[in-house]
C-alpha cells in the first residue's frame, strides 16, 4: 500500500467565504490543517504610491476604498494625520460629526460581519436581518455626502457640509402601496439626526434579535467555541489589535487609551474577552454594537443642542463659501490656490492611529515640505490579523478555517492596498 | 512621554533621540537593529509592532519645477526628470512600536545605503515582522537577514522590480492582456504616457 502524503488544497481566490480574493493554500492531513499559506495582493492597487502622486485631498476618496465596508473611519484616520501636521484645529461640531460617523461606520461594518460570519457558518437568517439595519446606516452616508458607500465625506479642518435638515425619502411608486410608502417614511420626517435618534432607539431590539440567534444557538457554539484560541501574549506579538486583541483579554483600546476627536467627552465602555477563541471574538464585537449605539445617542443630544461651524475657516486649507468668491479677491485666489495646487505640509513625519472596526488602522505620513505626500504608508489591521492565520488554523479542521476567515473579519481592500 | 524620552537617550544617545508632533523618534544604525529592539522590548515594554514600513528618499526634497524648464508651459511638469541627486543614505525602514502596558508610542528608524540593503530581520523578536518585512522586501528590494520566507507578497508572481522605489514609474513598466493566437497571457511593454495633472511644488 502506496503511503498517504499530505495533500494540498487551494481554498479561493474565489471561494465565498474567502470574503473577496484570498488564495489560501492549505496542507491536510486528511481534514486537519497542517499548514496555511495565505496569497494575498491579488486587489492590490497601488494606493500607497498614487496617493504620492496626487495633491493630499485627493487621495481621501482612496481611503474608503481601503476597508470598503467601515470607509469613514479610514479618512478619519488620514484627514487627522493631516491635520496635525499643519497644525489646524477643527471645530467642535465637525468633531462630533465625525465620532458619530466612526460609530455609525462601526455599527455598518459589525453588521457586514455577523452576517456573512453567520452565512459562512450555516446560520443564513442573520444575514438577512442584519443587511436590513445596515441599509439605513448607508441611507444616513447618503443622506450626508450623497454617496451610499465611499463618501469622501471628512476634509482636513472638517467635514464637507453640515448635517441635511431633512432626510431624503421614499418616492411613490408602482411596486408599493400608499400604506407602505407611509409606513416606511415615517421615521422620515424630520432631519438627518432625528432619523439617526429613532435608528439608535430601535437597534438595541435589532441586536437583541441576532443575540437570539445565535449566542445560544448549539450549532453556532460548536462552530465557534474553542476554535483559534489566542493567548494575549501570542496576540500581542502577532500584532493583533481592535476585537481581536480584546477578545483575547487585553484591554486595548485607542478610543479611551489615546483617545482621539472627543472620544474623551464620551462615556462606553470596553468590552473584552477571556478565553480568545472565536466565540470571544463574537461577543465583543457584539457588545462593541450596544456600545457604538450608546455614543450615538450622546452625539446625537449634543449636535441637536449645538449649531455652529463644521469646518474650519482657514482658507489656506479649506476651501472659501462661495458666495464670499463672488465679491472678495482673497477668497477666490484661496479657491484658486487650493484647488489648483492643494496645500504644502511642513517637512516632518507623523503615525496616527484611529480605532477602526477591524482595529488599530494608522497612516504613516512623510513630508518633504511638498503639496503632495512623499511617502503614505497605510496600517491595515487585517493585514497582521490574515498573517495569523497559519498559526490559528494549524490543527484545526478545514471546516474550521472559514470560521477563522471570518472571526478575523477580514476585507482585501486593506490587506492588500 | 518626558520620561521616556530621557530613558531612551540614556539608552540609545541623547543625539538619536528626538521630538516632534508628540511622537518620539529614535534613529538608528542599522547593524544594531536587533540589540536595540531586543532591548526595547525587554526593557522598555515594547509589546507590539504595529508597523514595519520602508522608505525611499531618492527624491526627498525635489519638485517639479525646479528642473530644466522649458518654454512648453505646463508640459514641462510633465517631463519625469532624472534625479540629480546621490544620496548614500538612501532607504530606510521605519518601524512603529507599541507598549501596551506604558501606553507609550515610539518610531525607530534605521537608514540604509543603496549598496547594502540588507538589515537583519526582528521577526524572532516580534512575529508579526513576517509579512510586514515581506511587504517592504517586495515593494523596495530591501532584503531581511535572516528571514525564513522573503517571498514578494503584494504584487503578482514573478513580478520584476519594486514598485515603491522612488525610480520605478507611475504607470508600471508591463501591461498585460491574453492573446488570442497564443491562447495565453502575455506581458508587453506599457503603452501609456505618464501624466502629471497637479506638478509637485514644495513652498517654505
Amino acid at each position: 500500500m502506496s503511503e498517504m502524503k499530505n495533500y494540498t488544497l487551494n481554498f479561493g481566490p474565489q471561494h465565498p467565504a474567502a470574503h473577496g480574493v484570498l488564495r489560501l493554500i492549505l496542507e491536510l492531513d486528511g481534514e486537519v490543517v497542517e499548514r496555511a499559506d495565505p496569497h494575498i495582493g491579488l486587489l492590490h492597487r497601488g494606493t500607497e504610491k498614487l496617493a504620492e502622486s496626487k495633491p493630499y485631498n485627493q487621495s481621501i476618496g482612496y481611503m474608503d476604498r481601503l476597508d470598503y465596508v467601515s470607509m469613514m473611519c479610514n479618512e478619519h484616520a488620514y484627514v487627522m494625520g493631516i491635520e496635525k501636521m499643519l497644525g489646524i484645529k477643527v471645530p467642535e461640531r465637525a468633531e462630533y460629526i465625525r465620532v458619530m460617523f466612526d460609530e455609525i461606520t462601526r455599527i455598518m461594518n459589525h453588521l457586514m460581519w455577523v452576517g456573512t460570519h453567520g452565512l459562512d457558518v450555516g446560520a443564513m437568517s442573520v444575514f438577512l436581518y442584519a443587511f436590513r439595519e445596515r441599509e439605513s446606516l448607508i441611507d444616513c452616508y447618503e443622506a450626508v455626502s450623497g454617496s451610499r458607500m465611499h463618501a469622501t465625506y471628512y476634509r482636513p479642518g472638517g467635514v464637507y457640509r453640515d448635517l441635511p435638515d431633512k432626510m431624503p425619502q421614499y418616492l411613490e411608486s408602482k411596486l408599493r402601496s400608499k400604506e407602505k410608502l407611509e409606513e416606511i417614511n415615517e421615521n422620515r420626517q424630520g432631519s438627518l439626526l432625528d432619523f439617526i435618534d429613532d435608528f439608535a432607539k430601535n437597534f438595541p431590539k435589532s441586536i437583541q434579535q441576532y443575540s437570539d440567534l445565535l449566542t445560544d444557538n448549539r450549532i453556532w457554539k460548536q462552530r465557534l467555541v474553542n476554535i483559534a484560541i489566542v493567548s494575549p501574549e501570542r496576540a500581542m506579538q502577532l500584532g493583533f489589535t481592535g476585537a481581536m486583541l480584546r477578545g483575547s483579554g487585553i484591554e486595548w483600546d485607542i478610543r479611551k487609551n489615546e483617545p482621539y476627536s472627543v472620544y474623551d467627552k464620551l462615556d462606553f465602555e470596553i468590552p473584552v474577552g477571556v478565553t480568545g477563541d472565536c466565540y470571544d471574538r463574537y461577543l465583543v464585537r457584539m457588545e462593541e454594537m450596544r456600545q457604538s449605539t450608546h455614543i450615538i445617542n450622546q452625539c446625537v443630544a449634543w449636535l441637536k443642542e449645538n449649531p455652529g461651524p463644521v469646518m474650519s475657516d482657514d482658507h489656506k486649507v479649506t476651501p472659501p463659501d462661495r458666495e464670499d468668491m463672488k465679491g472678495d479677491m482673497e477668497s477666490l485666489i484661496h479657491h484658486f490656490k487650493l484647488f489648483t495646487e492643494g496645500y504644502c505640509l511642513p517637512e516632518g513625519e507623523s503615525y496616527t492611529a484611529v480605532e477602526a472596526p477591524k482595529g488599530e488602522f494608522g497612516v504613516y505620513l512623510v513630508s518633504d515640505g511638498a503639496n503632495k505626500p512623499y511617502r503614505v504608508k497605510i496600517r491595515a489591521p487585517g493585514f497582521a490579523h490574515l498573517a495569523a492565520m497559519d498559526e490559528m488554523a494549524k490543527g484545526h479542521m478545514l471546516s474550521d478555517v472559514v470560521t477563522i476567515i471570518g472571526s478575523q473579519d477580514i476585507v482585501f481592500g486593506e490587506v492588500d492596498r | 512621554m518626558k520620561e521616556l524620552k530621557q530613558k531612551l537617550s540614556k539608552a540609545f544617545g541623547k543625539k538619536n533621540v528626538s521630538e516632534s508632533l508628540n511622537e518620539l523618534t529614535l534613529t538608528i544604525n542599522s547593524e544594531d537593529v536587533i540589540e536595540v529592539c531586543q532591548k526595547l522590548k525587554d526593557e522598555f515594554q515594547f509589546e507590539i509592532l504595529m508597523d514595519l514600513c520602508g522608505i525611499d528618499y531618492l527624491t526627498y526634497g525635489e519638485s517639479d519645477w525646479n528642473g530644466n524648464a522649458s518654454s512648453s508651459g505646463f508640459g514641462r511638469a510633465r517631463q519625469a526628470q532624472k534625479s540629480t541627486s546621490q544620496k548614500d543614505q538612501r532607504f530606510g525602514v521605519v518601524y512603529h512600536i507599541l507598549s501596551v502596558s506604558n501606553n507609550q508610542r515610539l518610531r525607530v528608524k534605521a537608514l540604509l545605503s543603496s549598496e547594502n540593503l540588507m538589515i537583519q530581520s526582528v521577526t524572532k523578536i516580534w512575529n508579526c515582522a513576517d509579512w510586514f518585512e515581506r511587504e517592504a522586501f517586495d515593494l523596495f528590494g530591501i532584503l531581511f537577514e535572516n528571514h525564513n520566507d522573503l517571498r514578494r507578497i503584494l504584487t503578482d508572481y514573478g513580478f520584476v522590480g519594486h514598485p515603491l522605489r522612488k525610480d520605478f514609474p507611475m504607470i508600471g513598466e508591463v501591461e498585460m492582456r491574453y492573446d488570442e493566437e497564443l491562447g495565453r497571457v502575455v506581458y508587453e511593454p506599457v503603452s501609456i504616457e505618464p501624466n502629471v495633472n497637479v506638478p509637485r511644488v514644495i513652498r517654505k
